[in-house]
Formats: structure tokens, sequence, C-alpha cells
């Protein structure tokens, strides 16, 4: 883990590091070697510790003031809103903070398919993020369940119907879930205590996903591996902290605008009416971040396939260190993949639009050509592209493409086929 | 970086497409200057008092507003009525209290702490006498419906008479703005229907913006100090991003050229 061995100066402090080693973790911290070309695609892995760190201290303070009661919740939210002190800031800033969660989220994940950064030895970081990506999903589907609205109520039972696919048990497990035989009361005190528990589970496979990065240390835009410590590096402290800084504050602008000028417009409207078992909402709309797989499982005419088709197109992510089989990491040398990355994101974006869509006429036909499309890009496209592509000669080093060291790309690429 | 804000702004953009789209498959809705939008939108003081005056003697004969107080018609950021006229708002409904020491339920005249008298006692009551229909609860009301301001505003402007071929059940009522046309509140506005104190022609474009200004606040109490801490805490937050900026070219002046 560290590179050299580190003794703290003061004599307490060699006494307690003996026992208890803080210094030398806060030492690898700061010395950790970064690659030095990082670019701003690097620096939502902070930003997302930060948005994970705001939920759950603005959620600590709702839940002080919040009722997990069918019929004192949505009052006790209005009471945050309009009695507690800042209690609409607070609210505002957790609810929009789930969504900006999830923003960086697409883009960290992105920036990995990008970047090949998933690929070995980083596979552990990558199936964690998976891990942690679901529970982030499960947490934000919870909590968005907690204000009691309509859209909360009609949400919950869509989703927990969704079990009622699996052959045999579904039934049992529904009524299992609901604590009844509808999303009432029970319910609703379970998922809060759920949304509770999930932010420390993800706090902590945040940990061991961190833990898993430093071992190999970070992947880089060029896809090589570095030498560490080395001229390609630099200190963690201060290059990447004021930079992972900078970009924080930039990200930081954007979520001020939508707590204080447009804190509703990611919302429902439906949302600010109480729940209501007996009236049904026109259109039954998940939150944004999760309509590209809304879109996947309504595109299946049969309920259980849609379901499985909506858990694989998640699940499918974990495999995919072994299905692209393509040994080059970086998109930059893959002229190919990078067009096909590309088809991707265009891809989720239309099934995240058609999501929010009626499922009818040419809207379920298109989410039918995304949903094939998805699932041949991780099936098809990217095993045979490993094998048929040109990939174009890579660097040696990170120094060299910026001193212009041409005349040996030749050798970097011989090089590199040796090692396969 | 260039390509990084290149993607990003890309991306805003769709979403921002998508929104809209969103929005365009809606009937137009009326338009007009809301003070209360924008980076520094104020509550129009004169048109809040105006529109409580709208909701009283016209609106709260059928719709309650159980999330507000009478104080709050006195608080920072609202009507701002003084204390004074506030207790004699409060003071001037009859508010049911008890059980008293004997044990009877007993009314006595409002006070500020008490919310606002709802006009029936529960929601079947609501519903028995409007024709089964439930005249939903105000206090947030604009944004329980997806037009917001725009669309309660063109609502109550939006009675006509159906077009041909459309009949309407005894107790239905045509308005171009609901979903589906077919409301089963009457038209309620007509010019000259309450008479303002502040001499302002009571037209019912001018009772519909002030009426729904009164329910903007009453959704958004606190929109004003929003708006202000907004502006300060996005300053702060660009000056700072300016400073960040410069200390990180420094400090990675040390090493490239370029960050």
């Amino acid at each position: 883990m560290s590179d050299h061995e580190y003794t703290p100066k003061s004599k307490f402090g060699k006494w307690f590091n003996d026992r208890l080693p803080l210094l030398t973790l806060a030492n690898h911290l700061t010395d950790y070697p970064t690659p030095k070309n990082l670019n701003y695609w690097w620096t939502f892995g902070g930003i997302l510790t930060f948005c994970l760190i705001t939920q759950i201290v603005t959620g600590l303070v709702l839940a002080m003031h919040y009722i997990a009661h069918a019929d004192m919740a949505f009052d006790s939210v209005e009471h945050i809103m309009r009695d507690v002190n800042y209690g609409w800031l607070i609210r505002y800033i957790h609810a929009n903070g789930a969504s900006m969660f999830f923003l960086a989220v697409y883009i960290h994940i992105f920036r990995s398919l990008f970047y090949g950064s998933y690929k070995a030895p980083r596979e552990i970081i990558w199936i964690i993020g998976i891990i942690i990506y679901l529970l982030m999903m499960a947490a934000a589907f919870l909590g968005y369940v907690l204000p009691w609205g309509q859209m909360s109520f009609w949400g919950a039972t869509v989703i927990t119907n969704l079990f009622s696919a699996i052959p045999l048990v579904g039934e049992g497990i529904v009524t299992w879930l609901w604590g009844g035989y509808s999303v009432d009361n029970p319910t609703l005190t379970r998922f809060f205590t759920l949304h509770y528990l999930i932010p420390f589970l993800i706090l902590g496979l945040v940990v061991l996903h961190i833990w898993a990065l430093h071992v190999p240390g970070n992947n880089n835009p060029v896809g090589i591996d570095i030498k560490k410590p080395s001229k390609d590096t630099v200190p963690f402290h201060p290059y990447i902290v004021i930079k992972d800084g900078f970009a924080l504050l930039m990200f930081m602008i954007v979520f001020a605008f939508f707590v204080f000028y447009t804190p509703n417009i990611l919302g429902h409207a439906d949302n600010y009416i109480e729940a209501n078992p007996l009236v049904t909402p026109a259109h039954i709309v998940p939150e944004w971040y999760l309509l590209p797989f809304y879109a996947i499982l309504r595109s299946v005419p049969d309920k259980l396939l849609g379901v499985v088709a909506m858990l694989s197109a998640i699940l499918i992510l974990a495999a995919l260190p072994w299905l692209d089989t393509s040994k080059i990491r970086s998109a930059v040398f893959r002229p190919l993949y990078r067009q096909f990355y590309w088809i991707l994101v265009a891809d989720v974006l239309i099934l995240g639009y058609v999501g929010a869509m009626p499922a009818e006429g040419l809207y379920l036909l298109v989410a039918r050509v995304a949903t094939a499309y998805y699932f041949l890009h991780f099936l098809v496209i990217l095993p045979v592209l490993g094998w048929k592509e040109k990939t174009l000669p890579i660097p040696l080093s990170i120094t060299e493409p910026i001193l212009g060291g041409s005349p040996n790309l030749a050798t970097a690429k011989n090089k590199e086929s040796l090692n396969k | 970086m260039k390509n990084f804000f290149k993607i990003f702004s890309f991306i805003i953009l769709f979403s921002g497409l998508s929104l809209s789209t969103h929005a365009a498959e809606k009937v137009e809705y009326l338009k007009t200057d809301w003070s209360f939008k924008g980076l520094f939108g104020k509550f129009d003081r004169a048109a809040l008092q105006r529109g409580y005056q709208v909701y009283t003697e016209v609106c709260s004969s059928c719709h309650s507003m159980k999330y507000l107080s009478y104080r709050n018609l006195a608080e920072k950021g609202g009507p701002e009525f003084s204390i004074e006229q506030a207790k004699a708002i409060a003071a001037s409904f009859e508010v049911k209290d008890g059980p008293n020491s004997d044990g009877d339920m007993f009314t006595r005249p409002g006070r500020l702490s008490d919310k606002f008298v709802m006009p029936y006692d529960n929601v079947q009551a609501a519903q028995a006498a409007n024709g089964g229909a439930y005249p939903p609860d105000m206090s947030v009301l604009v944004k329980a419906r997806g037009g917001g301001v725009d669309y309660i505003y063109s609502l109550l402007q939006g009675y006509e008479d159906p077009p041909a071929g459309v009949t309407l059940d005894d107790g239905v009522y045509y308005n171009k703005y609901m979903y589906g046309n077919k409301i089963k509140m009457a038209n309620q506005l007509s010019d000259g229907l309450v008479e303002y104190s502040d001499g302002t022609t009571a037209s019912v474009e001018q009772m519909s913006k002030d009426v729904t200004t009164f329910l903007m606040w009453s959704a958004e109490p606190h929109l004003e100090s929003r708006h202000q801490m907004g502006f300060k805490a996005i300053v702060y937050l660009i000056i700072l991003t300016i400073l960040v900026y410069f200390s990180m070219k420094r400090i990675w002046s040390r090493i490239e050229t370029e960050v």
C-alpha cells in the first residue's frame, strides 16, 4: 500500500501510530500517487462523496421532524417546509440532492465506460460500484415514498407489484413487503427504516470502493499502466485535492441553482397531492433517473420477462469486465468503440425520454428498438469489437504523447502486443 | 477541459429540450407577469392582500387551507398584514376548541396561532355538499398542478360555453384549461364580485391574478428568503470558484502549464 515507510515526527504520534496507524493512513491518502493527466471527468468521484455526505446530513435533520405515519407523513413534510427553521432549505437540498447524486453517478459510470476503467485489474472496484448504484436506486425509491404524496403511493404500488411477477411465491412476497394487503402504514414505516439504513451501507461500500481503488491506483485517460510514483504521477494532495475542489464548486453552483430557483422542477406535481388509494394518477412515472429502466420494463409485453429485462439491464453491467474483450482500456485508442460508445449514450438518453412518455404507439416502438440495442451493445458489439477492432498505437507513458514522442509509438505498440 | 464542457452543456441542453417538449403537449396557458419569478422575484404585497380577500370572500366557502395559520398573514415575506390586522382577521372567525374542564366543546374567536378555519368538518361533508366532488385543499395547490400558477390563473378565466357536440351533466361545467375540459366547480368570478379596499378595479383578470399570487405564497411561504439566500449563495460560490481556480493554476504551474 505505501511506497515508503512512514514514521510520525512526534513521540506521541509514533506511540499512537504504532497502536492505531491512523497517521499512516492519512499519509497514504495525501501522498497517494495519482496520474497527472486525469481530466475533469475524474472529479466526479469526489463529487459523489460530497453528495452522499450531504444526503446523510440533511436526511438526519429531516428525520428529526418527519413522522412516518400514513396519516401524518404528508402533514409533517409541510410542517418542515413551513415551520421548521430553514426546513424548506434542508428538504429542497435533500430532494434535489438525490437528483444531483444520480447526475454525478451517471457521469461517473459513463466515464468508466469511455476509459475502460472497469477492466483488469479494477473489476472489484467496478462491481462494488454497481452494488452502490443498485443501493442508490433502492434508497431513492424508498425516499420518494416517504412524503406520502400521490406519486409516492402509486410509485410504491407499481414497483412492489413487480415482485408479483415471480412465479408461485410472487403474491406472497408482495404481501410480505407491504406488511398487509395494500401499500399502507406498515409499508411506510418499513420503507422509512430501510431508507435510513441504506445510506450507511452505501457509505461502507464507498470505503471499500476507495480501498479497492487504492490498490492498483487510478486509471487515466490514456488507459495505460503507469509506474507509481513516477514523473507520470502527482501526490493526491495538493494537486488532485484542489482540482476536485474546483470541480466540486462548479457542481455546487448548478446544485444551488436547482435548490434555490427551481426546487420542484425535477419532481412531479402529483406528489404535492396527499396519497389517496382510491384515485389513480393519469400517468405514474418514476423520477427521471430511473426512466431508462422503466422504459425497458414497459417495452416487454410480458410482466415477468419485463422485470427480468429491467434487472438484467443493470446486472449486465457487473459482467462488463468480461464482456469487453479488448485489451486496450481507453476509447481514445479505440476508434470503433468510441463511436459505439456515443451510440450507447444516445440510446440511454432515448430510453430515458420514452420512459417519461405513455407506453403506446411510436413511443413503445422506439422503446423496444432502444431496449434491444442496449442489450446488443453489451452482449454482441462489445465482445466482437474486442476481437475485430484495429486499435491505434498506444504510448508507453503519460508524458510521452505530450513530449511528442511519435517515433516511440511503434515500439510501444509492439511492447503492448508482447505483453499480451 | 473544453471537451468536458462541450459534452456537459450538450447533456444539459438535451434534458432541457426533453423537459420543454414535455410541457409543449399541454394547452397554451394564459400568460401574465408574475412578480415572484426570476432571480430577485418577490411577492407583490398589495396583490397578496387582495388575493387573501378574494380567497376569504369567494374560495373559502368550499376550499380549505389547512396548512396556513392566521399568524402567517403577518409574517415577513407574506401579505404582511400588521399584527393588529392579523389578530382582527383571526378574531372574525369562530374556532371550535375544547374539551374544557367540564368536558364540553365550545367555540371562541380565533387567535393568531389557529389554523385557517375549514369550510367543512371532513372530506365526506365537503363531497356531500359539492355533488360528490371534493374541493381540494388550496395550501399547496399551485405546486400540485402541472402548469403551476399559469394553470390556476388560466383555469379561473377558462370558463366557456361547451362547443357543439359536448353535453354536460348537471353540475358539470366546461373549462378549456381543465384536464378533459369538464370541471365540477362553476365559474366563481365575475367583474366587480369583490370590492377591493385599495380601490383596484376587481376585474376577473385582476382577481385571478391576485388570488393566484396568494396561492403561490401559501404554497411557498419562504419563496422570498429562498430567492435572497440563493442569490447570495451563488455569488459566494462563484467568487470562491474563481479564487480556487487561480490557486489551482498556481499549484499546478509547479509541474504543468495546463490543468
